[in-house]
């Protein structure tokens, strides 16, 4: 009998697996293991659990340190807050957009004791607040009101679909009456959650029959014009990114101007779709005036996933200075830096029915410009290009415009 | 299906067909795809050459432990005695696949009635044992029993072992099973083949499985890889088309499947710290397609994209593009415009020396019949 192989990968993460990447190039990095005595992947993994779960610990405490919710740093952050009643789903959806969670691992996770808050390293730094369902926050006088709804941001209310939703419902008019009253710019967002396993008439016989509801309650107490919004989400699909991406689209100062940019750019290459997204949450922030659709949404969402999973298997590893300088002489003869065109990640893809390229470009560390191309665009690529590269210029002086200082 | 012919036929119309076969190419040599029922051997089937997916019907059955055969179950129901495919591979390798139903009235009559037909002329034996079976020990006494008939009939047959099912065990423990596991088979084999007195030893090829990840596609590219004919031509072809280019890397893909037929790795290239990336590519690409399917309505094993390109910056630059009529061409470089450019032109130029891989020597043999 010969010696068994070592083919045992214990790396089975699946795609969508819980890690971020980004693919521009990195800051410190570091190889993340050496040649001799390298951990197994499955120790790896262990030690990647045990730090998630001593955050998540210290995350507690600070929380349970600070009752009152602290203000100083985070003056100016847009802020999202999740309410709803118990077991409606909220830590599952926080967890499936912002940690990357497979959405079958969301049943195991435990029920929510405290309000956890999440910090984004995102292009614009929003805070996310999961709220325990089982508090209500205008019974208890512990909560400081000013400090959760004062500033600038959204509360988002989920609705359990497949339950019972009269006593939710009764209890979001409440909340929504109280914040009437004081903080009428705080936006509304009722997502109507755990649609995935119902028809679509019924569907929308519960989204008409919720609306009717509220709207009615509202205009008896004089609110006629409340900005409040409705979404039918399921974390089994895209329908929550796509959720999300409207609900961030309100909170983002001048939209306008970034959706007259990418308009300009459909127009000037002939896309037929483009979208600016948050690499880390797949979250589009903004897109051109055409109709969005979902499908085109999916297929962008999924080409940034293939381009993380292939710059994580090529990309991060750091190459020896002998086979750079290999590179760098005759023919060559350039440095790396100026062999290449851009100093951030672009990419293409033709797929073979009628030629419908996809580009991807990215903007900076967390975002990146996926568009859908018309036919035959491959051939014109140089010029696709450097009109991407301008864009992407007036991107970034956009964000170093309206960036909150 | 384009070139995925799938014949499911009675057990007697197979014979009469397996034997005209037999008379005229007496060299296919048999794959046999055996293990307890329920133990997940025609879902994999279905997603290495059907390009069934497991993603998809997760979202149907989430809650439950593996909703994919759950699945395959409803739909095509339990295999019914043996279910016959030629699966159509790099145009000229035929795989003469025998998925072999589990249950144990089936396992029983193979090893009494058909025991010639079925253990006769076999090239590779796949045996799959369900990590979740409660019952251990009848599962090696019937992996024995099925080991001691091939030996019988064809004791030169590889035989791999997939411990299948692997993502029901916690991330932590998953090693140690398997290891366990191996080892007990290995073990009964020794036990087995000291006992009936055979000299050579079987050969024996163990891999952890699941369909949830790439390992599925580590244990059937390195099947299929002992299959394919002319490999060491490919290889070499593909070692001075990497060498002229400056790759790092190149990765063959077959074309509907995406397992990775053969591979190149440059000095520099084999330093990456990532060991499993020939499957974790055919995964990322192979999901990838089927987002393309769902976008533009084609059917899934339709050709979905001919060229994607990745320049990372000053990282690295890389790209996928249709290569010959069966295959995909991965090509990983450094950094640097002009290189990627003359890479991609070279490519376009080699496909010509690559030409054999379109079922030449199939090409052939309609020559010598005429």
């Amino acid at each position: 009998m010969r010696p068994f192989p070592p083919t045992f990968t214990s790396n089975m993460t699946s795609r969508p697996g819980g890690r971020h990447v980004s693919f521009g190039p990195r800051d410190n990095e570091q190889p993340a293991q050496t040649e001799e005595n390298a951990p197994t992947p499955a120790q790896l993994n262990l030690t990647r659990l045990f730090e998630q779960n001593q955050e998540r610990q210290q995350k507690n405490m600070a929380a349970k340190a600070t009752e009152q919710p602290p203000d100083g740093p985070a003056k100016g952050k847009p802020r999202l807050l999740l309410m709803g009643q118990r077991r409606s789903g909220k830590s599952s959806i926080s967890s499936v957009v912002f940690h990357k969670l497979p959405p079958s691992e969301t049943l195991f996770l435990e029920s929510t004791a405290r309000i956890q808050k999440d910090q984004l390293p995102s292009f614009m730094d929003f805070q996310v607040w999961d709220f325990p369902g089982q508090i209500d926050i205008f019974e208890n006088p512990t909560f400081d009101m000013d400090a959760m709804f004062g500033e600038i941001g959204a509360l988002i209310w989920v609705i359990d679909a497949q339950d019972d939703y009269m006593e939710a419902v009764a209890r979001l008019n409440i909340t929504i009456l109280n914040l009437q009253q004081t903080y009428p710019n705080i936006k509304i967002e009722v997502f109507i959650h755990k649609v995935d396993g119902l028809s679509d008439d019924f569907k929308l016989d519960i989204q008409r029959d919720i609306t009717i509801r509220i709207q009615d309650e509202l205009s008896d107490h004089g609110f006629e014009n409340a900005p409040v919004t409705f979404h039918l989400t399921s974390i089994y699909n895209h329908s929550i990114f796509e959720a999300f991406s409207k609900v961030i689209q309100k909170l983002i100062p001048r939209l306008g101007i970034l959706e007259a940019m990418l308009t300009n750019l459909c127009r000037t290459c002939r896309f037929e779709k483009a979208y600016l997204f948050d690499v880390t949450s797949k979250i589009y922030i903004a897109t051109d005036s055409a109709p969005a659709d979902m499908t085109s949404y999916e297929i962008c969402s999924d080409y940034i996933d293939v381009i993380i999973d292939v710059t994580e298997v090529y990309g991060s590893w750091p190459r020896s200075e002998k086979y750079r300088g290999a590179l760098e002489a005759p023919p060559w003869s350039q440095k790396i830096e100026d062999q290449v065109a851009s100093n951030w990640a672009e990419s293409c893809m033709v797929l073979s029915d009628g030629n419908k390229p996809i580009i991807l470009r990215e903007v900076d560390k967390y975002l990146a410009l996926v568009a859908i191309m018309k036919e035959d665009s491959y051939n014109k690529m140089p010029l696709v290009n450097m009109n991407v590269e301008v864009i992407v210029q007036g991107l970034k002086e956009f964000f170093d415009i309206t960036k909150p200082k | 299906m384009a070139d995925t012919e799938t014949t499911t036929q009675s057990m007697s119309h197979a014979a009469v067909s397996d034997v005209r076969n037999e008379v005229k190419k007496p060299k296919k040599k048999k794959v046999l795809l055996m293990g307890k029922s329920g133990s997940g051997k025609s879902s994999m089937r279905s997603i290495i050459f059907s390009n069934y997916i497991a993603r998809d019907t997760r979202r149907l059955y989430a809650n439950l432990p593996t909703p994919y055969t759950l699945y395959t179950r409803s739909v095509r129901g339990a295999t019914i005695d043996i279910d016959l495919s030629h699966v159509k591979f790099l145009g000229n390798l035929t795989l003469n696949l025998w998925d072999c139903g589990g249950q144990e009235a089936f396992t029983e009559n193979y090893l009494t009635q058909q025991r010639v037909h079925v253990f006769s002329n076999v090239g590779v034996l796949i045996y799959v044992f369900d990590i979740e079976s409660r019952d251990v020990d009848r599962d090696m006494a019937t992996y024995v029993s099925i080991i001691s008939a091939l030996t019988q009939y064809s004791p030169t047959a590889k035989v791999y072992v997939l411990i299948h099912k692997m993502d029901l065990i916690t991330m932590h423990a998953r090693e140690a099973v398997f290891v366990d596991r191996v080892r007990l088979v290995q073990q009964k084999t020794s036990e087995y083949t000291q006992a009936a007195g055979i000299s050579g030893e079987v050969d024996l090829v163990p891999f952890a499985t699941s369909i949830w990840d790439q390992s599925l596609y580590k244990a059937w590219a390195s099947i299929i890889h002992d299959l394919v004919p002319n490999l060491s031509v490919i290889e070499s072809q593909l070692g001075s088309l990497g060498t002229i280019i400056e790759a790092e890397e190149m990765l063959l893909f077959e074309r509907t499947s995406f397992l990775v037929v053969s591979s190149w790795t440059s000095e520099e290239g084999r330093h990456n710290p990532t060991g499993d990336r020939q499957e974790r590519m055919s995964n990322i690409l192979k999901h990838f397609k089927q987002s393309i399917s769902r976008f533009t309505g084609t059917p899934r094993n339709a050709e979905q994209f001919t060229l994607m390109e990745h320049k990372a910056g000053t990282r690295f630059s890389m790209f996928v593009c249709k290569f010959t009529t069966n295959t995909y061409l991965m090509v990983v470089l450094p950094p640097g415009e002009a290189r990627f450019n003359s890479a991609r032109f070279n490519c376009q130029i080699a496909r010509e020396s690559f030409r054999f891989l379109d079922g030449a020597a199939s090409g052939q043999g309609q020559g010598q019949r005429y």
